[in-house]
């Protein structure tokens, strides 16, 4: 970690102004991401991944207050002005939704939409461009590409849809891909196959990935670094092996729990996290998590804890009290 | 697992998902009458047809005849030629009006629905104000001050559409701009004329296409009412509404002077308004798999 990453965010917070007040959605997160590696961003709806992630995107709502710094490949796109924003986006910095439903325009065909993408950023021609688009679809294992080249996003299937969508934005062959649940919208045979089909195009362009999910299990193999985020902040951060290894924090021990495990034995309830996230409108004073915490004590509701430091210098919690113990995972 | 994919993929698409419905015979009695009035109204000059403007005494009123199929006005003018002839006013006015209200109100709608802030609460205003204003007293006051032509009645009518379809554009827009296709567009480097022209102005067009067949049906009426009113062509020329009002006057004695061109206006803005509805209908994105 000694030559600068591609990607660090660095204390970036975005304020949602609601009718009910100021909304926290990203509270002060501080994240790197090394050329090639791949960064998992877990956790439940409305913690803040997807405003994360529009944040670094630089494609947040208008109203949004952005503050912090995010540098990528040397440059602050806070500062960025639009028009070299616009360049690099789709050629350096690009982005697979979570539905490909939605994320496809639904009156242009699948080849208008890819050629024409190659076309504004690589300025090839018409015929170059086809021919690549033919090839990326073979690439994301789409069979008889060029017939799909003709067809209308519903003519599709849901995980074809999410194949194209991750064709058109590898089209440019970007550093970073920004994969915001990929999967959520699939059925379950199709994840694994969407997800292997991301680690493998990942592994031979060489790209860096933040993979966002709700799914512990999808980060689990998937990638070198997690970063779990409650209430718009990250509170636990390490390299994979030693998240699943030691966990410290106890939202990430909740969130491991309540996955289903396939060792347990029939009709074993599930342990689910009791309790809903804070109202984002109103911040409590102490650590986020606390309400809904069966380890928390007085502290804990009246001051917040800040990131500190574990073991290793790369594994960081965000608790006054975190797990000693050590727990198995069968993940 | 994809050869499986594949095969249910092919299944999927062979199913005809919207010509398996019935268009309905009403559907093609419109499109064929508006067939016909094109073709009669666009060759109007080489059919073999009396002059709609020469005068004959001796046969004010003359009923059907061999000479004159459908009979003579009341100044003796061959009717059949007058309403062929009409048909060419009512079908310019009535296509052009439209085209100006969908070529600006639509541009504004979108730019409207896509930028917001400012920009919109204006166009928005401005439309409200137009729409608040009474449209016969402008009529009046725009043919008093320029004359009465076929370009001003245009242009007033075309002015007066603005607004509804302005509304229909921004009404799709704002919806559509907040789909993530728009994000995703964004998310790889698109312009803003990128996303409006390639991204959103193919699914805005849509709807604002079965909008416009309505918008002709009624400006084909309300060219009628005012050309009615004495405001719409100026005289020798004849246009439905003008033959209407004309043939007011003879209403006891030969009262097919006023319905001939009424029937005409009838089914034509019948058909346009079929047409128009089947054709909303089809494109409906909540039957389509949009």
């Amino acid at each position: 970690m000694s030559e600068a990453p591609l990607l660090s965010v660095e204390n970036v917070a975005v304020e949602l102004p609601t009718p009910r007040g100021n909304l926290r959605a990203v509270d002060r997160v501080n994240l790197t991401v090394g050329a090639g590696r791949t960064l998992g961003i877990v956790g439940e709806s409305g913690c803040g991944k997807t405003m994360l992630s529009r944040a670094i995107l630089q494609l947040l709502p208008k109203k949004a207050k952005l503050s912090g710094r995010v540098m990528f490949d040397g440059q602050d796109l806070l500062l960025l002005s639009p028009e070299k924003l616009r360049k690099l986006r789709g050629r350096s910095l690009a982005v697979v939704f979570q539905d490909p439903m939605t994320s496809l325009n639904p009156v242009l065909t699948i080849g208008t939409q890819l050629i024409e993408t190659l076309q504004e950023h690589l300025e090839l021609d018409q015929a170059t461009a086809t021919k690549r688009s033919v090839e990326l679809l073979a690439a994301v294992g789409i069979p008889a590409p060029e017939q799909r080249l003709t067809q209308y996003p519903h003519q599709l299937s849901g995980g074809m849809r999410q194949r194209v969508a991750i064709a058109i934005a590898l089209s440019c062959e970007p550093k970073l891909l920004i994969a915001d649940e990929p999967t959520t919208a699939l059925d379950v045979t199709i994840q694994a196959q969407i997800l292997d089909l991301l680690a493998r195009e990942q592994r031979r362009r060489h790209m860096a990935m933040i993979l966002i999910t709700h799914d512990l299990g999808v980060v689990a193999g998937r990638t070198d670094e997690v970063a779990v985020m409650y209430a718009g902040r990250v509170v636990e951060r390490a390299p994979t092996p030693a998240l699943f290894k030691k966990m410290r924090m106890p939202y990430t021990e909740a969130l491991l729990a309540a996955l289903p495990r396939i060792d347990a034995a029939p009709h074993t309830p599930l342990p689910a996290i009791s309790g809903r996230p804070p109202d984002p409108t109103r911040p409590l004073k102490g650590c986020s998590f606390s309400p809904r915490c069966r380890y928390a004590v007085a502290r804990c509701h009246s001051e917040k804890p800040d990131l500190a430091q574990a073991e290793t210098p790369e594994h960081q919690y965000a608790c006054f009290h975190p797990i000693e113990s050590h727990v198995v995972v069968g993940v | 697992m994809a050869t499986l994919e594949l095969s249910l993929d092919e299944n999927a698409s062979a199913l005809p998902a919207r010509r398996g419905r019935r268009l309905g015979l009403l559907f093609w009695f419109a499109i064929g009458w508006m067939t016909l009035i094109f073709a009669v109204a666009i060759f109007a000059n080489v059919l073999p047809l009396p002059s709609p403007t020469d005068m004959d005494m001796l046969e004010r009123r003359a009923s059907f005849s061999m000479e004159h199929w459908l009979g003579t006005d009341g100044l003796g003018r061959d009717e059949l030629a007058r309403l062929i002839y009409g048909a060419r006013i009512s079908l310019v006015v009535g296509l052009c009006a439209p085209i100006i209200g969908l070529t600006i109100g639509g541009a504004l709608g979108m730019l409207a629905g896509y930028f917001r802030g400012r920009f919109e609460s204006l166009v928005v205003g401005s439309m409200d104000v137009l729409l608040a204003f009474p449209p016969l007293i402008l009529a009046l006051a725009v043919t008093a001050y320029l004359g009465q032509s076929i370009f001003n009645l245009t242009c007033i009518l075309g002015v007066l559409g603005i607004p509804a379809f302005m509304r229909v554009a921004r009404a799709s827009t704002l919806t559509l701009a907040r789909r993530e296709f728009v994000i995703a567009a964004q998310a790889l480097g698109a312009t803003h004329t990128r996303i409006l022209l390639r991204e959103l102005l193919p699914n805005v067009l849509l709807p604002l296409l079965a909008f416009f067949l309505l918008g002709v049906a009624v400006t084909i009426v309300v060219e009628g009412a005012l050309s009615f009113l004495g405001l719409g062509v100026p005289p020798p020329i004849s246009s439905w509404g003008s033959m209407i009002g004309e043939g007011r006057e003879s209403l006891e004695v030969a009262p097919r002077l006023a319905f001939l061109p009424a029937i005409a206006m009838f089914l034509t803005v019948l058909s346009f308004n079929l047409v128009g509805d089947t054709l909303r209908a089809l494109t409906d994105p909540r039957q389509g798999a949009l």
